[in-house]
């Protein structure tokens, strides 16, 4: 099975960045940093879909990736934060 | 992780089997795309196809996907309640530390406005669309949260004034579609005048849809990050005025 | 015949899927299903490739030159959407989880009751 011969060369590096960025978010533990790590992925996303002749979608992702996950990540990280730190206060 | 591997392999085995049946990359056999690509131009005056498809040849999905927004905002709202939400949210002021990230954020939030806007203004025209216009202006408007203070933000965490918005977006939707019911013909038929293919006024229905779908997002989007970042100003006082 | 494309979106499902699975913090979880998710967009946008098409829209372009197939982008724009909604609702529960039993462990979660 040739598994890429059609491809513009274009085409597969895109793919490629693509495959390579998806293991390294989900290999990064720490949420603070999976949100960095995740907006990165998706501009590749956007690469990707830019060359795939696709401007719609590419525009979605950009935005999405770019304001709507990064604002909720990191709202609930700091909320979560909030919540221990009051804990702790508490506590002592 | 002892049944996750196999669990894998095997998922891993059935999409395989299912590329196997694929055709090549590039091999569009389907017949929908070639049709549309063709018919919709003419038939509906709109140069963006896929904005065309989305409001107009399945608008029925869209709506769908209006109100996926607007149930998961209701949802938001109901499980981030809090008892503990104090009022002294209002008092507090926080400056970020550099003035330089203050004075670009402070350019991006006209110019993201802007761009905001005519993504959404020529969504049929060029790419773009309701949705990515209205993702970007709510963005530019929550930087004034993260470049002015929680007072230059408040004006737009007003729920009583977001939520008529939001709701107008979305049951201006259906009301569109409604009114295509009401004059006979099926439920979402395009019945304004077509205008000219290529400017601001062409393509009927799917101009007004875009902004209704528009209004609607902007609006489910300030919503949604009012109620997560509602509690988030209220206890960090003491590590905030050190950073 | 060429079969790259299918191969990564199917790969960044399984990949997304193993860290839903082996994750020990409800955010990281919500994020590697956004990886999941995304694997659904790059098989519909490659499914819809049609060789040395151009992008479906006809400002400037002659009716008539082949263009990519319109309604998967329109699919895959609706799919965006959705998981934006998914995300928010799952933080949401994250958040609502970690109020009442304190942790975002989702190990650990199995204890709460009523």
């Amino acid at each position: 099975m040739l598994l890429a011969t059609t491809l513009v060369p274009l085409q597969a590096v895109a793919f490629g960045l693509v495959a390579l960025g998806a293991p390294v978010v989900v290999l990064t533990r720490d949420p603070l940093r999976q949100a960095l790590v995740n907006g990165v992925y998706g501009i590749s996303l956007v690469c990707l879909f830019v060359v795939l002749e696709a401007p719609d979608p590419a525009l979605s992702m950009l935005v999405v990736s770019g304001i709507g996950y990064p604002l909720v990540i990191l709202a609930a990280i700091a909320r979560v934060r909030g919540h221990e730190r009051r804990k702790r206060e508490k506590e002592r | 992780m002892a049944v996750l591997g196999p669990a894998l392999l095997g998922l891993g085995a059935l999409f395989s089997w299912a590329i196997a049946g694929l055709p090549a990359f590039g091999d569009y056999r389907g017949p929908y795309g070639l049709v549309l690509n063709r018919v919709v131009v003419p038939l509906r005056h709109t140069t963006n196809v896929v904005m065309g498809t989305t409001f107009d040849v399945r608008g029925v999905d869209t709506m769908g996907e209006e109100f996926i927004l607007y149930a998961a905002v209701i949802g938001v709202t109901l499980l981030l309640r809090d008892e503990t939400r104090s009022r002294q949210a209002e008092r507090r002021t926080r400056r970020l530390p550099s003035d330089a990230v203050r004075l670009l954020g402070v350019l991006m939030v006209g110019g993201g406005l802007l761009v905001g806007l005519w993504l959404m203004a020529f969504g049929y025209v060029t790419p773009g669309g309701g949705f990515q216009g209205g993702v970007l202006a709510s963005g530019a408007i929550l930087l004034l949260y993260v470049v002015g203070s929680h007072r230059d933000y408040r004006p737009f965490r007003d729920a009583h004034a977001l939520d008529p918005l939001e709701s107008l977006g979305a049951g201006g939707y259906v009301v569109v579609g409604l009114a295509a019911l009401a004059s006979g013909t099926a439920f979402l038929t395009n019945l304004f005048g077509l205008g000219t293919t290529g400017t601001l006024l062409s393509s009927g229905s799917i101009a007004v849809l875009n902004w209704a779908s528009a209004i609607a997002v902007s609006c489910a989007m300030l919503l949604l990050f009012a109620e997560f970042l509602e509690t988030y100003v209220v206890p960090l006082e003491p590590e905030d005025t050190a950073s | 015949m060429s079969y790259l494309p299918y191969a990564v979106a199917a790969w960044i499902c399984l990949v997304g899927i193993a860290g839903v699975a082996t994750s020990k913090n409800l955010i990281h979880l919500a994020v590697c299903l956004t990886v999941t998710q995304s694997s659904s967009y790059v098989l519909l946008l490659s499914v819809g490739y049609v060789m040395h098409g151009v992008a479906p829209i006809f400002l400037g372009t002659k009716l008539g030159t082949p263009a990519v197939d319109p309604v998967v982008q329109a699919l895959a724009l609706t799919d965006i959407v959705v998981s934006v909604a998914v995300i928010g609702l799952i933080l949401a529960l994250a958040l609502d989880a970690h109020r009442l039993s304190g942790t975002v462990d989702p190990d650990s979660l199995a204890d709460i009751s009523g």
